[in-house]
């Protein structure tokens, strides 16, 4: 005879209740809000799946998407390698350790608010230091308010400066993590560090990278505060990644509607990428 | 064709951890290196292969002065106590690791890896990643990775250490044949003094960072130099016991036995006699005559043989015999010791005969 125990329910049901209210029940909200329409006054209308179609066939939404995919892959591609690059230049023991471990953290630390600030202040081209040092030291003219390109240099720039340490410190943990044996193999065999980065630093450090890509993924795909603050989406609507967006349309134009069916969209591929990756990244393991 | 090490020492951080060693390792059979954990024997290996820098001294292999030629430069071979292989590469890339860095035809790749492969009985798994063979397999993939590289020299530290019983015995007996006909200096690090008689060749037995004895292992074995080198040469633990010698014979606390042709020469004086197990036995016999009467403090059964670990003269001793023996823990017993298997050793610890 199987014992049965309801009591357990008790246990987890504090979890049930965390998630119904952090997750489930706002999801839920934008669910409802997705398809129907409203003009204030707590008045809906049922409009079906009218929103997605208008978000999807939408050419500011593509826009915006193909900005926010462009971003994504410029930032991952010269986080990860640069993260990599900085954590395999890291001393593995000794007094400096600590002092790296915390200088690679700082920037992490700070509120995204307040990097935004930092960066625009840094980057105007006349009080900024950045700005003032482009533009009169070097001759380059530079001006992110003015110019797209100089903005997105700037957004990535600071997207490098905030986020590259936590590629550093997951992809630092995977490396400390190799046994010293494995280097004395490969040394045996005569590898090269070439061979040693490529044989057994990169393969045993997968698991976290593949942790570091996906949250820097997420995180970026997901970015608002600091473009927000730096850039305010422009100049134009050069710079104007999704959030920043639907923010626009939610609060700007009070849309909640498309709001709501974008979020969801928007959210579906964040999933969708995440999960695809992850899969393709894992599927050696589980075989 | 040797390996040579001139009075190699190693200290870190101004603490001497290896001892000025000189030894000559020669092809041909297993060169020993045995003693207990932390007596140094990877310390040495890893000079040996230029992983850990040496202090002071030389070493030389086949004639020529490697001392200062980094690890990649040095034609060796290493095996690890725990199993080490490239995790993301099949055992056919584990095994052709070494030799494509070398810049070998494939053509010649593919035959040595088959023949290491052949014999280590990897063939069915070239295939596969370290991760789905069993312990034992993977020792053997380093094994072949060892074997398939043109080595002056191949190290092997406690390879079967952390392999169960059986697959030990069974990788054991391979090893000779996996060497033999080789061109390397085989250099073979255990803690196990079963292990060192097993596989013959010459022993260096080591404690504390040092060299107590090298020489042939059957020789060494029969004939420790120091208390030192029959201690560590013995499983279980040899016994020994302060005696005295006075006329012709000996004293050991309330016993007394002759001494023989051997060493009825030895002056009188105070000795420590040393005896290992084997030679105490629970039933007298032609040899073994000298009664030691204690009570039993553990026994053990292992396999074909037993042992009991009983108190004499407020020494605690060990008798290993064959067969299963009906002890009884808390009872007396007499044993009896073969006074002719026995060694005498002066109070330095030196051999006195």
């Amino acid at each position: 005879m199987k014992t049965e125990n309801q009591k357990a329910w008790f246990f987890v049901l504090p979890v049930l209740i965390l998630v119904a209210f952090n997750a489930l029940i706002p999801m839920m909200t934008v669910v409802n809000y997705s398809v129907q329409e409203t003009f204030g006054n707590n008045l809906f209308f049922w409009e079906g799946l009218t929103w997605f179609e208008q978000i999807l066939r939408s050419e500011r939404f593509h826009a915006a998407l193909g900005r926010q995919f462009l971003f994504t892959f410029l930032i991952l591609i010269i986080e990860v390698p640069l993260g990599i690059a900085i954590a395999l230049s890291m001393p593995r023991k000794g007094f400096w350790v600590p002092v790296c471990l915390v200088l690679m953290a700082l920037p992490m630390l700070i509120p995204w608010n307040v990097v935004g600030a930092m960066w625009n202040i840094f980057a105007l081209p006349d009080i900024g230091l950045l700005g003032y040092f482009i533009n009169h030291v070097l001759g380059i003219s530079y001006d992110m308010t003015q110019n797209p390109f100089a903005a997105w240099v700037t957004i990535i720039t600071m997207d490098v400066w905030h986020w590259t340490s936590l590629v550093v410190l997951l992809a630092y943990a995977g490396l400390v993590s190799i046994p010293d044996a494995y280097y004395q193999a490969a040394k045996i065999d005569g590898a090269s560090n070439w061979s040693v980065f490529r044989y057994i630093q990169l393969p045993k450090m997968k698991n976290v990278l593949t942790i570091a890509i996906l949250l820097r993924f997420m995180d970026s795909f997901n970015i608002y505060t600091e473009p927000f603050v730096l850039t305010g989406g422009g100049p134009g609507n050069s710079t104007t990644l999704l959030s920043i967006d639907l923010v626009k349309i939610a609060l700007g134009q009070f849309d909640l509607g498309p709001a709501a069916a974008m979020s969801l969209i928007y959210f579906a591929i964040t999933l969708l990428v995440s999960w695809v990756f992850y899969t393709v990244m894992t599927k050696d393991d589980l075989n | 064709m040797a390996l040579v090490l001139k009075d190699i020492t190693k200290v870190v951080q101004g603490v001497t951890h290896i001892k000025p060693t000189s030894l000559t390792l020669e092809k041909g059979h297993f060169n020993v290196l045995l003693g207990e954990t932390g007596a140094g024997k990877t310390s040495l290996i890893k000079m040996m292969a230029g992983l850990d820098p040496i202090a002071s001294g030389q070493i030389v292999m086949d004639g020529v002065n490697v001392t200062k030629l980094t690890t990649q430069k040095r034609k060796i071979s290493l095996v690890h106590q725990f199993f080490v292989n490239y995790p993301h590469m099949t055992v056919y890339d584990n095994i052709a690791s070494p030799l494509k860095v070398a810049g070998m035809a494939k053509s010649e790749i593919q035959g040595r890896v088959e023949e290491a492969a052949d014999i280590l009985k990897l063939r069915p798994m070239l295939h596969r990643r370290p991760h789905e063979l069993s312990g034992g397999q993977q020792q053997r993939c380093a094994l072949a990775r060892a074997i398939a590289k043109d080595s002056q020299a191949v190290f092997l530290d406690e390879p079967l250490a952390n392999l169960d019983y059986k697959l030990r015995e069974e990788l054991r007996e391979l090893l000779p044949e996996l060497f033999a006909g080789r061109g390397a200096v085989v250099v073979y690090a255990t803690s196990e003094p079963e292990e060192a008689l097993l596989l013959g060749g010459q022993t260096a037995l080591m404690a504390d960072g040092y060299v107590a004895q090298f020489g042939t292992t059957a020789e060494i074995y029969r004939a420790p130099d120091t208390l030192a080198a029959a201690r560590i040469f013995s499983d279980p633990p040899i016994n020994y016991a302060p005696v005295v010698k006075q006329g012709g014979s000996f004293r050991m606390g309330d016993i007394n036995w002759t001494a023989n042709s051997e060493t009825s020469g030895l002056a009188d004086g105070e000795y420590t006699v040393a005896v290992r197990p084997n030679h105490i036995v629970p039933q007298p016999n032609d040899m073994a005559t000298v009664p030691l009467e204690g009570r039993i403090a553990v026994t053990e059964l292992s396999g074909s043989e037993s042992s009991a670990h009983f108190e004499f003269d407020n020494h605690a001793w060990v008798s290993l015999a064959h067969g299963a023996h009906p002890y009884e823990v808390g009872e007396n017993h007499t044993f009896f010791m073969d006074a002719n298997a026995c060694l005498y050793f002066a109070p330095d610890g030196s051999r006195a005969v």
